[in-house]
């Protein structure tokens, strides 16, 4: 983080000098994994990404969630997964990985013309 | 890819609302820029706890104290949210709480106002969050996807801070003459602190233009401010407290309310570190820092067992 920063922010604009002395950073602390995670809002629906929180274990994500995600009946179900256990397709890639199914309109129903006395089809 | 080619791809995005996700090319600058705003946004959450937290204590009866609670934990929640979002832009979250703690990253100004009677509790639930509502209401749609998403969110629940806040204002103004003198100078006290949280005017934030450009803003500072004044100068009548504004009229012209003009000085002295409560806020977030030091600690150590369990 430098000082050519852009000074526009959400509260106003805020200059960045003005530290106080009697805090020293400590960034040897050790962090915490990541950890994502999926709410099913109620029974019949799938879990859904909610959002990501840093934990110690499974056990202590799955309880952060709750207080976090869960405040107003939300979830009936949560799953946490470690971040880094997530493998993701690469948006650069988006063109050529969806570009077997581009040219493929004959995969929807409307594709195909029927007269209009063909009822409930 | 040239960058000139992923600088076009990205303002297609932006001139399409196509939302930008994480892992999308961006320009450095926005990237800096929503760090510091989400940043900043999470800390103003952290740090709103510590003036209303004062009351919880001693809220006059069960349900208020109930409310307020819930909505400190909120905020707390909010924090999260923000927090987590601002991480996905690649900063981590123990360079924002260093950034905050030692006074690199700011937090709104008005948290540094301290809260002298209860009637305050009901002025920051009714001004500040209103404010903040005003702000946060068209951050759903800004062009970042984390943070809009994290402001749906937090806008479904912010909603219940506001109300909790007038209803606070509401009984005091239909009780006693003194609790309705209480209520009128928590108004007095809090109206120009939360007029200035819309940030200086247009003609002084030559940065707005670049946030609208890119889609993360979508008001500016005065057109927020004006319609916060309407909607409060209304509810206000409701309460029958005055506006300490002699400034204050209906502008049948332009169907707005003109109003008077705002201290800057005193905004950018309290920013500067030199508001009412601004060193006992950063030392308030230090100790509960430090003080949860050992938690952390043992937090790591009992993880780091039961997998060396499980290993052997």
């Amino acid at each position: 983080m430098n000082s050519t920063f852009i000074k526009k922010i959400f509260y106003g604009d805020i200059p960045e000098e003005k530290g106080s002395e009697n805090f020293q950073p400590k960034t040897n602390e050790t962090l915490w994994p990541l950890w994502e995670v999926f709410i099913r809002s109620k029974q019949g629906l799938d879990h859904k990404h909610v959002g990501s929180l840093h934990a110690t274990d499974a056990k202590m994500a799955i309880e952060n969630a709750r207080d976090v995600y869960t405040r107003r009946m939300e979830g009936v179900s949560i799953w946490v997964v470690e971040s880094k256990n997530i493998h993701a397709s690469n948006p650069d890639d988006a063109a050529s990985m969806y570009d077997p199914a581009n040219d493929k309109v004959y995969r929807h129903p409307t594709f195909y013309n029927l007269p209009d006395e063909v009822k409930h089809m | 890819m040239p960058v000139q080619q992923l600088e076009k791809i990205f303002d297609d995005k932006l001139e399409k609302e196509i939302r930008i996700e994480p892992r999308d090319w961006m320009p450095d600058n926005y990237r800096k820029n929503l760090i510091r705003m989400i940043g900043q946004h999470a800390h103003s959450e952290i740090v709103g706890m510590l003036p209303e937290g004062e009351w919880i204590t001693r809220a006059p009866s069960l349900r208020r104290k109930a409310t307020l609670l819930a909505k400190v934990q909120d905020e707390a929640g909010h924090g999260l949210y923000l927090y987590a979002a601002a991480e996905t832009m690649g900063i981590s979250r123990e360079e924002m709480n260093d950034q905050l703690l030692t006074g690199k990253a700011k937090y709104s100004s008005i948290f540094n106002y301290p809260t002298l009677t209860w009637a305050d509790i009901g002025a920051i639930g009714w001004l500040v969050d209103g404010a903040a509502i005003m702000n946060q209401v068209p951050l759903c749609r800004t062009s970042y996807g984390p943070y809009a998403r994290a402001m749906i969110r937090v806008c479904k629940e912010e909603s219940f801070h506001q109300r909790q806040g007038f209803e606070i204002l509401l009984t005091l103004c239909r009780g006693s003459k003194e609790q309705k003198e209480m209520a009128q100078d928590a108004l007095n006290r809090w109206w120009w602190p939360s007029l200035m949280m819309f940030g200086p005017n247009d003609d002084n934030s030559p940065h707005t233009a670049q946030s609208m450009k890119w889609k993360i803003k979508r008001f500016t500072n005065d057109e927020l401010r004006q319609k916060f004044v309407d909607i409060c100068t209304d509810q206000a009548k409701v309460l029958g407290l005055t506006i300490p504004d002699p400034d204050l009229k209906w502008n049948e012209e332009k169907k707005q309310y003109d109003f008077g003009k705002i201290n800057w000085d005193e905004f950018w002295n309290v920013v500067n570190g030199n508001g009412p409560c601004n060193k006992e806020r950063i030392a308030a977030r230090i100790k509960a820092h430090e003080d949860g030091k050992w938690v952390r600690e043992a937090a790591e150590a009992y993880a780091s067992k039961k997998k060396n369990v499980k290993a052997a």
